[in-house]
């Protein structure tokens, strides 16, 4: 990837206080959810950060995005150095950066409509909306497979697959430079799943956003990433090009990792095609 | 006999319809894939068996589980059946999980309820050794910390080990395993295939990772538009699939030997 370089990670660090270990004079012993994390990230590049369940993937994302105070290490975007930023200053980072969390309904706000919702980055940036509010979210609504009528509806009323679209609508309405996406397409069935990739795709072509995509469906993966970032107890075990990381992969954990990748049988799929051939 | 039985469920908000007269049968033991659409009233039909619908909705039809009709069941019958002898794994759970309360506590408080004389501190003992069992690092330690400290797919295992903490008679399984890296996935479902060995529990699962489902049901129901389009054994499903809709599914599976190009789309539906 050539673009030009908008994320640029180095040793992020991020630890918690473990509970119940402060006392008065004795501060928390500390737990290290990301404990170095370092990469790039580039226009058009879709960086995939893969690996174990609460290694550090959404936190890093969540260091990256700014929506954390990281410990030690650095975030620069597009060339600035904008990891203490605080407050308003911090209004650049929200433009540039858009993030869809893993959690679809705890990150809507149920008293809202999915208008509001939609809208609500363009309106805190005090930007203008495109075509007016209205027609700009039926139009977002209808790119991601929804109902564009079901613009006055609150989270509750919608499927969990759906409360992920919205989430993925509300990132895109700001047309960010940098797009994180954490499990974004966790809770679709495969042909939205491949709309929305297929939509992801042609928006990065158009646009040339860079994209950290974190998810654990490894075909998905290989789909969608231009590099991989595999992860285990808060580090990167191993990191390259998608070919280079699914074609040879190096570390014993990635190697694991791609073996234990779930297959329908191969005799049901064989006569599956055989069947479909014939008809 | 069937263990659930459901027949012509209907499930309505106003005049908006979203699950649309369907049925399907689950033996004793049995487990039972259910896939489909997103929106296709996989969540709802799950929660009108639990009988945890949303205000607002109305639900009609036959919902038979061991003889008894849950849908004319009385709230209190109700309770002593959820969580009991029919478990839920929620496909949110962030917002299932009590905010509040540690998970330790949260585990411990489901198994304390259903299991009567059994001391707080016993049950946090539980609690350690459920977490342990879904593969959450340094239980011991964790046990005391809050649902928003753990990582997601730590979360999805919380509410998997309170559902299997009371040896239910059927696990509903709504999307468990979404945020887990494939291997602590695997580990899972060998844990569900454990202890339904072990306990004769039987599995609605639902998701939408089809592989998924061809290695863990024995029956495959697929929906579109809150009804069934196509039911069959797990082996007809995934080799001769008859129903156009579940033929394009299929097809659209992203496999991790496939080409990289576009992905397939069936087009239609939201
Ligand atoms: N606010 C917090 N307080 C304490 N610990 C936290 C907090 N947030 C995350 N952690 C811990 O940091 C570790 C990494 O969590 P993170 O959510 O980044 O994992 P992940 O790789 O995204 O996992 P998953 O794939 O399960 O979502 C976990 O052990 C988690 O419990
Ligand atoms: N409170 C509500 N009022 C009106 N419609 C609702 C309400 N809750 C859900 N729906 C609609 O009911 C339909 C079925 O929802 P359900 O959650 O059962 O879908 P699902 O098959 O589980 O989808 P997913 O795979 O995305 O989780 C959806 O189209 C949804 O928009
Ligand atoms: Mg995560
Ligand atoms: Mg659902």
């Amino acid at each position: 990837m050539t673009g030009e370089l908008l994320l640029r990670a180095r040793d992020l660090v991020k630890q918690f206080p473990v509970a119940g270990t402060a006392g008065l004079f004795r501060p928390a012993r500390l737990f290290t959810a990301v404990g170095g994390v370092s990469f790039d990230l580039h226009a058009g590049e879709t960086l995939a950060l893969v690996g174990e369940s609460g290694s550090g993937k959404s936190t890093t994302a969540r260091l990256a995005a700014r929506l954390l105070d990281v410990t030690s290490g650095t975030v620069e975007l597009a060339g600035q150095d904008v990891t203490t930023r605080k407050g308003k200053d911090l209004a650049a980072v929200r433009r540039t950066v858009q993030v869809v969390f893993q959690d679809p309904f705890s990150s809507l706000n149920p008293r809202h409509t999915v208008e509001r919702i939609v809208t609500a980055p363009l309106l805190y940036q005090k930007r203008d909306i495109p075509g007016g509010s209205r027609e700009f979210t039926r139009t977002l609504l209808d790119r991601v497979g929804l109902n564009p009528d079901w613009l006055n509806r609150y989270p509750a009323q919608f499927s969990g697959g759906q409360a992920q679209r919205i989430g993925i609508a509300r990132a895109l309405a700001v047309g960010p430079r940098v797009l994180v996406c954490d499990e974004a397409v966790s809770a679709l069935d495969v042909s939205v799943q491949a709309q929305i990739i297929n939509l992801l795709r042609d928006l990065q072509a158009e646009e040339g956003f860079g994209c950290l995509f974190i998810a654990h469906d490894l075909a998905v993966v290989r789909q969608i990433a231009t590099s991989v970032a595999v992860m285990t107890a808060g580090r990167v075990v191993e990191a390259g090009d998608r070919d280079t990381v699914f074609g040879d992969p190096q570390h014993e954990y990635t190697r694991r990792l791609l073996a234990a990748v779930p297959r329908i049988r191969p005799e049901w799929e064989a006569a599956r095609r055989a069947k479909a051939a014939a008809r | 006999m069937s263990l659930l039985r459901v027949n012509d469920l209907t499930v309505k908000f106003g005049d908006v319809t979203v699950v649309d007269g369907l049925g399907f049968e689950l033996p004793k033991g049995g487990s039972l894939g259910i896939v489909g659409e997103s929106g296709s009233g996989k969540s709802m039909t799950s929660l009108a068996v639990m009988g945890l619908l949303p205000k607002g909705a109305l639900c009609t039809g036959e919902i038979s589980f061991d003889g008894i009709d849950l849908n004319t069941l009385s709230e209190r019958r109700m309770r002593e059946i959820r969580g009991d002898r029919i478990a839920m794994i929620f496909q949110d759970p962030l917002s299932s999980l009590n905010p509040y309360y540690t998970v330790g506590t949260q585990i411990a408080e489901a198994y304390r309820s259903h299991r009567s004389g059994v001391s707080r501190r016993a049950a946090r003992q539980v609690a350690i050794e459920a977490m342990e069992r879904v593969h959450i690092k340094e239980a011991g330690r964790r046990v005391d910390d809050y649902p928003h400290q753990f990582s997601g797919g730590m979360r999805q295992r919380v509410m998997i080990a309170m559902a299997l903490s009371t040896e239910p008679e059927l696990i509903i399984a709504d999307e468990p395993t979404t945020a887990l890296d494939v291997t602590v996935q695997a580990q899972i479902l060998d844990l569900l295939a454990e202890v339904r060995r072990d306990t004769g529990a039987a599995l609605i699962m639902i998701t939408h990772d089809l592989a998924v489902v061809s290695e863990v049901a024995d029956t495959v129901v697929v929906m579109r538009y809150g009804d069934v389009v196509e039911t069959g054994s797990t082996e007809q499903i995934f080799s001769d699939p008859r129903h156009p809709y579940t033929q394009a599914l299929l097809d659209a599976v992203p496999r991790i030997d496939d080409e990289i190009g576009d992905l397939r789309t069936l087009g239609g539906g939201s």
